[in-house]
């Protein structure tokens, strides 16, 4: 038999399972994952910003996702961040030690890491 | 960890255009590109716009693909999946370019047929997995019951049920509150029913609520159970919805392994079980007592009322029986109050009902809106329009038991009220749309059939009624009706609904009524012109060809199947109407659109 506090456990377990599926997310982090970016890396990019995104509690604000070519090929692993009310930000040549610096500093932080920026490259 | 999961529709309509197939070799094909570990497949219960099935949704981007097939599959895992660019020929809407630019696809929620909806009853429907309880719990499922357990008297559960104004949305719209009221008030052992029994053609709600989320009527009826003092539950369910009757008795199954059901739920010492009564398909057993009876192992026919339910129903005993959807409202309203509710909807009519879209509508399927959304929305806006170019004619609503709207009503706000002033009924939520193909004479025709044929016989105004009434309809459908013919079809109709003992009786003759009020010259033009005005009455249509446009390319005499069309190569053919059958299948085939039907 469970308890009313064992199925709120069941609750905060699942939930950020299944809030992928709500579509919400005010944050979007979009990761180039065309055959250049996957040539480049960008498949461990994409999975450090998913863990590191649920590992900091954020997967309720921010939806990680994956886009085709952005069209800067050499930069890749390339990764786009959109906020509402606020001016696109682009990471290039990104890793995965750099994506989870970018969730603690950018995404949790609000300040972006202006040495992964694509003008600073 | 899970990065993406793609929601595969597992409802009755996308089952059955190969949904399950497309699971398997989704997890096959994720299998070979090495994402097992990405990306998750998960079965859900119905998405509502089953005419575009099988149905799948990505996320977390939202991508909506329709109409998907099996050898789709490996282009949507190696292109979307693996390098995340969209399969846009399967796309259901098309992103605009700023989203296009931006990576971003339309979300479904912004797609014409989600913006106008509103989903509670349907609230996960399409979104969980409806064979897994942890998933129905991270959406605050049982957390309603648990409220209900633990702060709350049985008083104030049914005080507040009856605040939020919550109707049945079983078809009569009898308050839920008042029903719970009344078994609260009797002594000894109680019982709480849930009625599935869901029979109007074209009816589909309570079906994809109980395979989308079976959990949320368990939940209620255990509220429900709370709030009388019952402690069993039985679910009426048609044997024809076999998925339905799995996936309920999976999650009885794993509310039981909770204990969410059986003894001390919650630890609160509150007793509550629930099992499943399968009917053979009877109409008539959606019927209040005649479902009772069923349940008791009897022959499912109706008694008369009172003593209504609340005091004597199953076993003789006090008894509340609501329909799917209306328990599919009730943890909702327990967990967002009834305030919040009763703020939805129209003022007589709280709330929003699930409808089924069907007949000639571009998107078929489910949808959910606030109560007094009009006509004209859930048609044009969210259904998408009527398909070729065709003119809106009528709107049926209520099945059997209910009547039709003429497009000149398009305009009523629908709610219980609203529709019972223009002589249909609210119904369960079958909303069929007619265009000017649709005759309203055999439109009543074919509800009145269905009447005869559901009728359980026990009592005569029903049982004898309803077939005279069917054969007067015949005699003006074959062309030999006389004018008188409409004056005896309503004092029949008034006889037979006065007199009938249940519902079914008493609703039986409404399509009929409900025609003759907006559709008289229709009937008239049967009678007295001898003519179907919109060509569907097989006796009163004669077809010919049109001499100046028939170039006598043969075509018609070779495919009609009783030679009654003669006429040489290069010279107009003639068809004979003795012998003509009235099939068609020269119309279809002639390519100049030389035959017509008058």
């Amino acid at each position: 038999m469970k308890t009313l506090a064992e199925l709120a456990a069941i609750r905060e377990q699942m939930k950020d399972k299944v809030a992928i599926r709500t579509g919400s997310g005010e944050v979007r982090v979009v990761v180039g994952m065309a055959t250049c970016g996957i040539t480049a890396g960008a498949r461990p990019v994409l999975n450090a910003f998913v863990e590191e995104v649920a590992a900091q509690g954020l997967a309720d604000s921010v939806k990680v996702t994956q886009t085709g070519c952005i069209g800067i090929c050499q930069y890749e692993p390339v990764v786009e961040i959109y906020e509402d009310g606020k001016d696109k930000v682009t990471y290039v040549k990104m890793t995965a030690d750099k994506a989870k610096e970018v969730v603690e500093k950018h995404l949790k932080g609000g300040a972006p890491v202006a040495e992964y920026l694509i003008g600073n490259i | 960890m899970v990065r993406s999961h793609i929601l595969v529709c597992g409802g009755t309509g996308c089952t059955s255009s190969g949904s399950l197939k497309l699971i398997d070799s989704l997890n096959a094909e994720i299998k070979a590109a090495g994402l097992e570990e990405e990306v998750k497949v998960v079965q859900t219960g119905c998405f509502g716009l089953c005419a575009l099935g099988p149905i799948m949704i990505v996320y977390p981007d939202g991508t909506f693909y329709s109409r998907v097939e099996a050898k789709d599959i490996p282009e949507i895992v190696s292109e979307h999946i693996v390098k995340g660019r969209v399969v846009e020929r399967l796309v259901y809407n098309k992103t605009t370019e700023e989203e296009a630019a931006e990576g971003r696809t339309s979300s479904l929620n912004d797609t014409a047929f989600y913006k106008k909806q509103m989903r509670i009853a349907l609230r996960n429907c399409g979104v969980i997995n409806p064979e897994k309880i942890d998933e129905y719990i991270a959406r605050d499922g049982y957390f309603a019951l648990g409220k209900v357990l633990t702060e709350m008297s049985r008083e104030e559960v049914v005080q507040t049920i009856l605040d939020s104004g919550l109707r049945g949305r079983g078809g009569a719209g009898f308050p839920t509150g008042l029903k719970w009221k009344f078994a609260m008030g009797s002594e000894g052992q109680k019982y709480v029913c849930c009625n599935g029994d869901e029979g109007d053609p074209g009816a589909f709600m309570d079906r994809s609520i109980l395979e989308g989320d079976p959990h949320a009527v368990l939940e209620a009826m255990a509220i429900a159970g709370y709030a009388i003092g019952a402690d069993q539950g039985y679910i009426y369910i048609r044997a024809e919805y076999p998925i339905a009757v799995n996936r309920l008795q999976i999650a009885i199954n794993q509310a039981r392994e909770y204990g969410l059901l059986g003894d001390n739920i919650l630890g609160t010492g509150f007793k509550f079980d629930i099992e499943l009564r399968l009917g053979a398909g009877a109409f008539v057993c959606g019927e209040e007592t005649a479902l009772m009876t069923s349940i008791e192992g009897k022959r499912g026919e109706p008694r008369p009322r009172p003593p209504f339910p609340a005091v004597k129903g199953l076993f003789a005993k006090p008894t509340i029986l609501n329909n799917v959807e209306t328990y599919a409202n009730i943890d909702q309203i327990i967990l967002n109050g009834a305030d919040w509710f009763k703020s939805i909807g129209t003022e007589k009519s709280a709330g929003t009902k699930v409808f089924a879209l069907g007949g000639k509508i571009t998107n078929t399927g489910l949808v959910e809106v606030p109560m007094g959304t009009t006509l004209r929305e859930v048609i044009e806006e969210i259904g998408g329009g009527i398909p070729n170019g065709k003119k809106f004619k009528a709107a049926q609503t209520g099945g059997p038991s209910g009547g039709c709207l003429p497009a000149s009503l398009i305009d009523t706000p629908i709610d219980f009220d609203n529709l019972i002033a223009a002589g249909s009924m609210m119904g369960s939520g079958g909303l069929i749309v007619m265009d000017e193909d649709t005759c309203m004479v055999d439109l009543a025709k074919f509800f009145l059939e269905f009447t005869v044929d559901e009728s359980c016989g026990k009592c005569a105004p029903c049982r004898i009624g309803t077939v005279r009434m069917l054969e007067i309809l015949n005699k003006i459908t074959e062309g030999n009706g006389e004018l008188e013919d409409l004056d005896k079809l309503e004092e029949l109709a008034n006889y037979i609904k006065s007199a009938s003992l249940c519902g079914l009786g008493q609703t039986a003759p409404n399509p009929v009524l409900s025609t003759l009020r907006f559709f008289r010259d229709e009937y008239v033009a049967h009678i007295v012109d001898k003519k179907c005005p919109a060509g569907v009455c097989k006796s009163l249509l004669s077809y010919v060809i049109d001499a100046d446009k028939c170039k006598g390319c043969t075509l018609c005499s070779r495919v009609c199947p009783a030679n009654a069309i003669e006429g040489s190569v290069k010279n107009p053919h003639v068809i004979d109407t003795t012998k003509c059958l009235k099939c068609g299948a020269c119309i279809e085939k002639c390519k100049f659109g030389a035959i017509s039907k008058q």
